[in-house]
C-alpha cells in the first residue's frame, strides 16, 4: 500500500500544477478561470483569494456541478498548502473538468507572495442555523442571505399590511427595516395587525412592531419613524439609503407623496391595497415600469373616494397581501425572480381566485413621462377627516 | 353580452353585484349600458381604469375598443388600502 506521501506524489504527477505568480496572471487574463478554494469553513473565514467560490474538500463530488456548471472552462483550485488541492483537480477530471489546474504551495504561498486576499463575509454559526432553510435554496443560498442581512427596507404603516411584511421580512433576516407609523395600537386592529398584541393597547404602532420583530430576530435593526409621511418630512427619511419601500399605507395622500417621492428618490416600491374580501399587489420600479401615477395620475375627488365607514376587511386579507408584498421585497433585495413590475395581481378571497392585469408606463405621466407636469409634492385632502381608518 | 368585474368599492352601486352582464361592441357602449342599468355608478366609472383581457384600454383603442361575448372586462378604480 502507497503511503500518503508517495500517493500525492503520483497524483501530483498525474495533474497540472500552477505557481501562485502564475496563477495571478491567469486571473487577470480576459479570459480568468474559475477560482475554487476546497479548504474547511474555519480555514476560509480567515481569508480567500478574492473571487474564489467555496466547496470543502468532503462535498466536491456532490456540489460541483452546481457550482461550476461549466466543465469546459479553466479551474484553478487551491487549498492551504497544495496536498489538498492535487487530489481535488484529480478528483474534479474524473467529474469530466477538461481543465483543471491546482495551486502549487496553496494560500499560504499566494499570501507569502503579497497577493491579494480577503476575509469573506461569512455568516456566524448561529446565522447559519437561522437561515439554514434559506442557505439551501440555490437562489438565496450564503450570498444572498449576506445580501439580505446588508439590506434596508422601509415600511410605511404597521398596520394590516405592514404587520405580515414585516414579520416575514425581520424573519428572512433584511438587516435594517425602517418603520413609518404614527398612530397607536387600538382594539379594532388586533383582528389583523398581527405584529401588535392585547398588551400593547395605547403603545405607538412603530414602537409595538419594533419590540415585536426584535424577539422574532435581533439581526435585525429596526428603526422608528413615529411620525405621518407628508411632504415635509418625506425627503428626510427615503434619503437614508432604502434599497426597497413596502407600501402598506391606508390613504390616497400618502399613496402619491410615497409615489412622487420615490419615483424622484428612484426607489422600487411594493404596493399592495386592500377591501373587504379584495386585495391588490404589484411593484412600481421607478422609469423601469410604470409608477402609481401611470395607473392613476390623480387620487379621485374625496367625495367619490370610498367612505372609510362602509369599509372593513377580512382579518387574514392583509396577511395574504402583505405576505405577498414581502415576497417582492426579498426578490427585488435579493435581485432574483421576474418582479411585479408591469403587473397587478388582483385576489379575490371570496371567489379564491388571482387574476392578472398588465401595466404600461405611461409616456404622459404627470410624474415619471417625458414632460412631467408635476414636479414638486402636493399635498391632497384627507378623504375622511376625523374618521380615519387605520391599516 | 360581456361580463363587466365590479370592483368591490362600487359594489354597493351595482347592489352588491361583483360580476355584471353588459351589452355593447365596444368599451363605450359596455359602459353605457352599464351606467343605464345602475345609474349609481354615473359619474363614477370616469375614475376607474378599464381592461379588456387583461391590457389596460388606454393601451389599446381606449373606449373604442371593441368588446365581444368572450372578453372579461375588469373595472379598477384606485384603492387607497382601505382598513
Amino acid at each position: 500500500m502507497p503511503s500518503y506521501r508517495e500517493l500525492l506524489n503520483q497524483v501530483k504527477a498525474e495533474i497540472e500544477e500552477i505557481d501562485a505568480a502564475a496563477a495571478a496572471q491567469l486571473l487577470d487574463s480576459d479570459e480568468p478561470p474559475a477560482l475554487l478554494d476546497i479548504r474547511e469553513q474555519d480555514e476560509v473565514d480567515q481569508g480567500i483569494i478574492p473571487g474564489a467560490v467555496h466547496i470543502p474538500r468532503g462535498f466536491l463530488e456532490s456540489r460541483s456541478a452546481a457550482t461550476l456548471p461549466d466543465t469546459d472552462r479553466q479551474v484553478v483550485v487551491y487549498c492551504a498548502g497544495g496536498a489538498r488541492s492535487a487530489f481535488a483537480a484529480k478528483t474534479l477530471e474524473e467529474l469530466g473538468y477538461e481543465h483543471v489546474v491546482s495551486l502549487a504551495g496553496g494560500y499560504t504561498d499566494w499570501k507569502r507572495n503579497g497577493l491579494p486576499t480577503e476575509v469573506p463575509k461569512a455568516l456566524g454559526a448561529e446565522q447559519r442555523q437561522r437561515y439554514s432553510r434559506h442557505l439551501l435554496i440555490p437562489e438565496v443560498g450564503e450570498a444572498g442571505q449576506l445580501k439580505l442581512l446588508e439590506s434596508r427596507i422601509l415600511l410605511i404603516g404597521a398596520g394590516g399590511l405592514g404587520s405580515p411584511s414585516s414579520l416575514y421580512l425581520a424573519a428572512a433576516g433584511v438587516g435594517t427595516l425602517g418603520i413609518v407609523d404614527d398612530d397607536e395600537v387600538d382594539a379594532t386592529n388586533l383582528q389583523r395587525q398581527i405584529v401588535h398584541s392585547t398588551d400593547r393597547l395605547g403603545e405607538p404602532k412603530a414602537e409595538s412592531a419594533k419590540r415585536t420583530l426584535q424577539a422574532l430576530n435581533p439581526d435585525v435593526e429596526v428603526k422608528v419613524y413615529q411620525e405621518r409621511l407628508t411632504s415635509e418630512n418625506v425627503d428626510r427619511i427615503l434619503d437614508e439609503g432604502w434599497d426597497v419601500i413596502v407600501d402598506g399605507a391606508d390613504n390616497f395622500p400618502t399613496r402619491y407623496l410615497l409615489n412622487d417621492a420615490s419615483v424622484w428618490h428612484k426607489i422600487p416600491v411594493v404596493h399592495g391595497s386592500i377591501f373587504r374580501f379584495e386585495g391588490q399587489v404589484t411593484v412600481f420600479k421607478p422609469f423601469e415600469g410604470p409608477c402609481y401615477r401611470c395607473l392613476f395620475p390623480q387620487p379621485p375627488p374625496p367625495e367619490l373616494a370610498p367612505s372609510c365607514a362602509e369599509g372593513g376587511v377580512l382579518g387574514v386579507l392583509p396577511g395574504i397581501i402583505g405576505s405577498l408584498q414581502a415576497s417582492e421585497a426579498l426578490k427585488l433585495a435579493l435581485g432574483i425572480g421576474d418582479s411585479l413590475a408591469g403587473r397587478l395581481l388582483l385576489f379575490d378571497a371570496l371567489a379564491g381566485s388571482f387574476s392578472e392585469v398588465k401595466l404600461r408606463r405611461d409616456p404622459d405621466c404627470p410624474v415619471c413621462g417625458e414632460h412631467p407636469t408635476i414636479t414638486e409634492y402636493v399635498d391632497y385632502v384627507e378623504f375622511c377627516q376625523g374618521n380615519r381608518a387605520h391599516v | 353580452m360581456s361580463l363587466v368585474r365590479i370592483p368591490p368599492t362600487l359594489r354597493a352601486e351595482t347592489g352588491g353585484a361583483r360580476e355584471v352582464p353588459a351589452e355593447g361592441g365596444t368599451v363605450r357602449e359596455l359602459l353605457d349600458d352599464l351606467t343605464a342599468r345602475f345609474p349609481a355608478l354615473n359619474g363614477q366609472l370616469q375614475y376607474a381604469n378599464v381592461y379588456v383581457n387583461g391590457e389596460d384600454v388606454r393601451t389599446l383603442d381606449g373606449e373604442d375598443t371593441p368588446v365581444d361575448d368572450d372578453t372579461t372586462v375588469i373595472l379598477l378604480p384606485a384603492m387607497a388600502g382601505g382598513v
